[in-house]
C-alpha cells in the first residue's frame, strides 16, 4: 500500500495558536507523527511557516484539517516523500 | 480531560485570562465602592429599617450584574467579531468560522461578560450579608451596617492588594491606596450629609 512518509506544507498561521503548541496540536494526529515546524516570516497579524511532517503513514486531509481548525492556511505542499508498496499498481 | 484541555486552550488563545482578569478587578472595584457608598448613605440617614436596606443592596446588587454581564458580552463580541475579521484579511480572506479562532471569540465573550457581571455580583453579597443576618435578627455583636462597611473596606483592600500581586508592586501599597480611595467616598458622602 501507497504511504506517505513525508510533507512539508507551506503554512501561513495567525500567531495564536504559538508554533509549539501549532506542532504539538498537529502532532497529536499520530502516535508516530513528528512534526517540525520553522518560521520563515513574522508581520502583525500572521507567520509563514513550513511545516514538516514525518510518520509511517501520514494522513494528509486530516492533516490539513487540523491545520484549518487552529486557523492556518495550507498554501502549498513544498515536498513530499511516499513509498510505494507491494500491491501497488504503478 | 480532553475537554478542558481544549477550553484552555481556547481560552488562551484568546488572551481571555489577561482580560477577565482586568474586568474581575475594575467591575469588583465598581461593585464594592457602589455598595460602600449605598451602606454609607443608609448610616447617614438615621434609624433606617434592615429589611428596607437589604432589599436597596439586593436591588444594587442584581442592577450592578445585568449590566456588567450585558454589556460586556455585547461590547466583547462586537470586538472580537471585528478582529477576527481583520485575521481573516490577513490570512489572505480564509474563512476562519470553522476554526478555533471563532470557538474562542464566543468562548471569550461569554466568560468575559460572566466576571464583568460576577464580580460585583459577589462582592456585593458580601457585603450585603451582614445586613442580611442582621434583617432576620441575628445577633452580630455590631450593627450589621458597621459590619457591612468594614466588609466593603476589606474587600477594597483585597483588590487593592491583588492587583499589588500582579503588578509586582508592594501589595500593601497598592491596598492602602485603594482603601484611602475608599475612605475618600465616605468622608465625601459624609461631607453632603452633614
Amino acid at each position: 500500500m501507497t504511504q506517505v512518509k513525508r510533507l512539508s506544507l507551506d503554512v501561513l498561521k495567525p500567531h495564536q495558536p504559538n508554533a509549539l503548541q501549532f506542532a504539538l496540536a498537529v502532532a497529536s494526529l499520530g502516535a508516530d507523527y513528528r512534526v517540525s515546524l520553522q518560521v520563515l516570516e513574522v508581520d502583525e497579524r500572521t507567520e509563514t511557516t513550513l511545516v514538516t511532517n514525518t510518520g509511517q503513514a501520514l494522513d494528509y486531509p486530516a492533516i490539513e484539517a487540523r491545520i484549518a481548525d487552529l486557523g492556518g492556511s495550507v498554501h502549498s505542499i513544498d515536498e513530499v516523500e511516499v513509498h510505494g508498496g507491494e500491491d501497488d499498481p504503478g | 480531560m480532553p475537554y478542558l484541555r481544549r477550553l484552555l486552550f481556547l481560552l488562551r488563545i484568546s488572551d481571555s485570562a489577561q482580560i477577565a482578569r482586568r474586568y474581575f478587578v475594575t467591575n469588583g472595584f465598581d461593585g464594592a465602592l457602589a455598595m460602600l457608598g449605598l451602606v454609607t448613605g443608609f448610616r447617614l440617614s438615621g434609624n433606617l429599617d434592615l429589611e428596607t436596606a437589604l432589599w436597596a443592596c439586593i436591588g444594587t446588587a442584581v442592577a450592578l450584574a445585568t449590566s456588567g454581564v450585558s454589556s460586556a458580552y455585547v461590547s466583547e463580541s462586537a470586538e472580537r467579531e471585528k478582529a477576527l475579521q481583520e485575521l481573516e484579511r490577513a490570512m489572505a480572506g480564509e474563512s476562519l468560522s470553522d476554526s478555533a479562532h471563532a470557538r474562542a471569540a464566543r468562548l471569550a465573550s461569554f466568560v468575559v461578560a460572566l466576571v464583568n457581571g460576577g464580580a460585583p455580583l459577589l462582592l456585593a453579597s458580601f457585603i450585603t450579608l451582614p445586613i442580611w443576618l442582621g434583617a432576620r435578627g441575628t445577633n452580630l455583636g455590631l450593627p450589621a451596617l458597621d459590619i457591612a462597611t468594614a466588609v466593603a473596606f476589606v474587600e477594597i483592600g483585597l483588590l487593592g492588594a491583588f492587583l499589588g500581586k500582579i503588578s509586582n508592586r508592594h501589595w500593601f501599597l497598592m491596598a492602602v491606596r485603594t482603601s484611602l480611595i475608599a475612605a475618600a467616598t465616605a468622608a465625601i458622602i459624609y461631607m453632603l450629609g452633614s
